[in-house]
């Protein structure tokens, strides 16, 4: 298997990355190699094996749902980037 | 008497104990080296002052109680510090100040710790070298223009400088072991659920773990009690009973059973980890441990499994930097070109690379073949050592497939890179305790470590057969202070 710079770029849009050209080459080409080591995986036969989802063989608890932090608006929108007095802000959205 | 900085972890809270040296002595002698040691460029944020203020405040009243009574610690960026920039090694939180203070380095203070400041560390973690800081290099101080490993290698780098008594580094697929191997200093991985990864800046949560790095075993003994525990705020957290690591340890392993793994005996692996490794095995013996040949059949699948896994978890984790709530963002004619562009410029490339990767094996009509098929490879590596663990208590192996490397000397090669956790990537997968210890020197005199693995918690096993070990190779680091200015 092979991924194309079409891919590359595909891949780049669902992850939110713009990508400029001459990087999308090397890129795949990174990409390439490093699938090419992947691939080794298809030597075994997986089909009757159950997948490896946690570590410890425990279920997820659950907690009370009650509020347990204080009110820290404040200091979450002082990291913000942009903001008015109570939101985040962003380009426009809607027309 | 010995410098201040010089003294391990257990020698200094001895001091400070008989009031022979106090917190505030401490914290300058640590703060004073390493305003002296820029040229390693390993602090990413210093937090000297108030560390001076903090250890006076301890000194007007202290607590002797605590097991860290008033020692400054510095501790990799990748730890979410209350009030102090927290930055992942990352552009793209470079000026992120968190509000809340993770579970780990929160036990850290409760004991009597005080932060010195945070380390450099590859960009969220992914690297080897160190080299994929948006902070740049880290020297290792062994010599010059050599990495100090990664990705906690401003932990390494630090510790084995004398910058810091002790650190505190997390471990995806190697990334404690390899830098303590690279540095001549010791760095232990503990079970996946032993220290809570709650304010620790995710990189892969599966395989995501926290845990000392020190000068000695005592030493990272002695941190580890402090740092592991329970904790309700990580999903993930394991309530067992954790032993008193630094009051049980013992040199006593007569009878222990220790497997050599066969295939962790590599194409390619120079002669001098052959001889390491054969040199450990005598040291074991010499212990009085037994040694058990064993097979580990599926270790050769680990790094293609790890390098399906930690993409495809980082992708997923890596989705929340859009520079919307915190952090850098760029400026986009939409909302989602504003993403894409900040995305672009905030990520490195190494970064940028493992996310496409993860995308990719997480997108539509390829989950089964790559995620779902790795998941599953997981299984028979785990398994592998379950299988192991009936006939012995605890595995011995090279810490690394090489000593340190020169800065650049790898970067342009990722498959290259990563080759080099093959050593470590196995026991991540498998969510098992494993630590690094220094064994012997390579042909420039560079550092070699050693790897103990042992049975899902049992820390003080690995930690036991590590300090008997520590004793019959009696490795002392010769480092020359170079770097002084």
């Amino acid at each position: 298997m092979t991924i194309d710079l079409k891919t590359v770029k595909h891949i780049s849009k669902l992850a939110r990355i713009s990508l400029e050209e001459k990087k999308a080459e090397k890129l795949a080409d990174d990409m390439n190699s490093i699938f090419q080591f992947i691939e080794k995986l298809n030597e075994l036969k997986t089909e009757n094996i159950e997948p490896l989802t946690s570590i410890a063989e425990t279920t997820l608890r659950f907690r009370d749902d009650k509020i347990t932090s204080d009110n820290i608006r404040e200091k979450i929108l002082k990291n913000s980037p942009e903001k008015n007095d109570d939101f985040f802000v962003v380009p426009k959205v809607v027309e | 008497m010995t410098e201040i900085t010089s003294l391990s972890l257990f020698e200094l809270i001895k001091n400070i104990k008989e009031k022979k040296i106090s917190s505030n002595e401490a914290a300058k002698s640590f703060v004073d080296r390493s305003q002296k040691s820029k040229k390693l460029n390993t602090y990413v944020t210093e937090n000297f002052e108030n560390c001076l203020k903090l250890s006076k405040e301890f000194d007007n009243k202290p607590n002797f109680d605590l097991k860290l009574p008033g020692i400054p610690i510095a501790v990799k960026d990748l730890f979410c510090t209350n009030e102090v920039r927290t930055t992942a090694g990352s552009n793209i939180l470079n000026n992120f100040v968190p509000s809340y203070e993770s579970t780990v380095t929160q036990n850290i203070w409760n004991e009597g710790g005080i932060l010195l400041g945070k380390l450099n560390c590859d960009e969220f973690a992914m690297g080897s070298s160190n080299e994929t800081s948006f902070f740049g290099n880290v020297q290792n101080p062994i010599a010059k223009d050599l990495v100090p490993g990664g990705s906690s290698g401003g932990s390494s780098s630090a510790l084995a400088a004398n910058l810091t008594p002790v650190t505190i580094g997390t471990d995806t697929g190697g990334s404690i072991r390899q830098p303590a191997s690279f540095t001549g200093t010791v760095g232990l991985k503990p079970t996946y659920g032993s220290c809570s990864r709650y304010g620790i800046v995710a990189f892969a949560s599966s395989l995501d773990q926290a845990g000392p790095m020190s000068k000695d075993v005592k030493d990272s003994s002695i941190l580890l009690e402090v740092i592991s525990s329970f904790d309700k705020k990580d999903s993930t957290s394991i309530d067992f009973k954790r032993n008193n690591y630094s009051s049980e340890l013992t040199r006593n392993i007569k009878g222990i059973k220790i497997g050599i793994p066969k295939e962790y005996r590599v194409d390619g692996m120079p002669g001098e980890i052959e001889n390491l490794w054969k040199k450990g095995i005598e040291y074991a013996k010499d212990c009085g441990a037994e040694i058990i040949d064993i097979s580990l059949p599926h270790t050769s699948y680990a790094l293609p499994t790890y390098y399906i896994v930690a993409p495809a978890e980082a992708s997923s984790n890596l989705a929340r930097y859009d520079g919307v709530k915190y952090g850098l963002r760029s400026s986009g004619e939409s909302l989602i070109d504003m993403y894409e562009k900040t995305r672009s410029e905030g990520f490195g490339e190494e970064v940028k690379r493992r996310i496409m990767i993860g995308t990719y094996v997480l997108s539509s009509g390829y989950y089964d073949a790559y995620y779902l098929k790795a998941q599953k490879v997981r299984q028979l590596i785990k398994k592998d050592f379950d299988d192991a663990y009936n006939k012995v208590d605890a595995i011995l192996t090279p810490s690394t497939p090489s000593s340190a490397f020169k800065i650049g000397e790898k970067s342009n090669d990722p498959v290259s890179m990563y080759l080099n956790d093959i050593f470590t990537v196995p026991v991540n997968l498998a969510g098992l305790p494993g630590i690094s210890i220094p064994a012997g020197r390579d042909k420039n005199n560079y550092p070699l470590g050693l790897q103990i693995i042992g049975k899902p918690f049992d820390e003080q096993t690995v930690l036991n057969i590590a300090y008997s070990m520590e004793e019959k190779i009696n490795y002392k680091n010769n480092i020359t202070d170079w770097w002084m200015e």
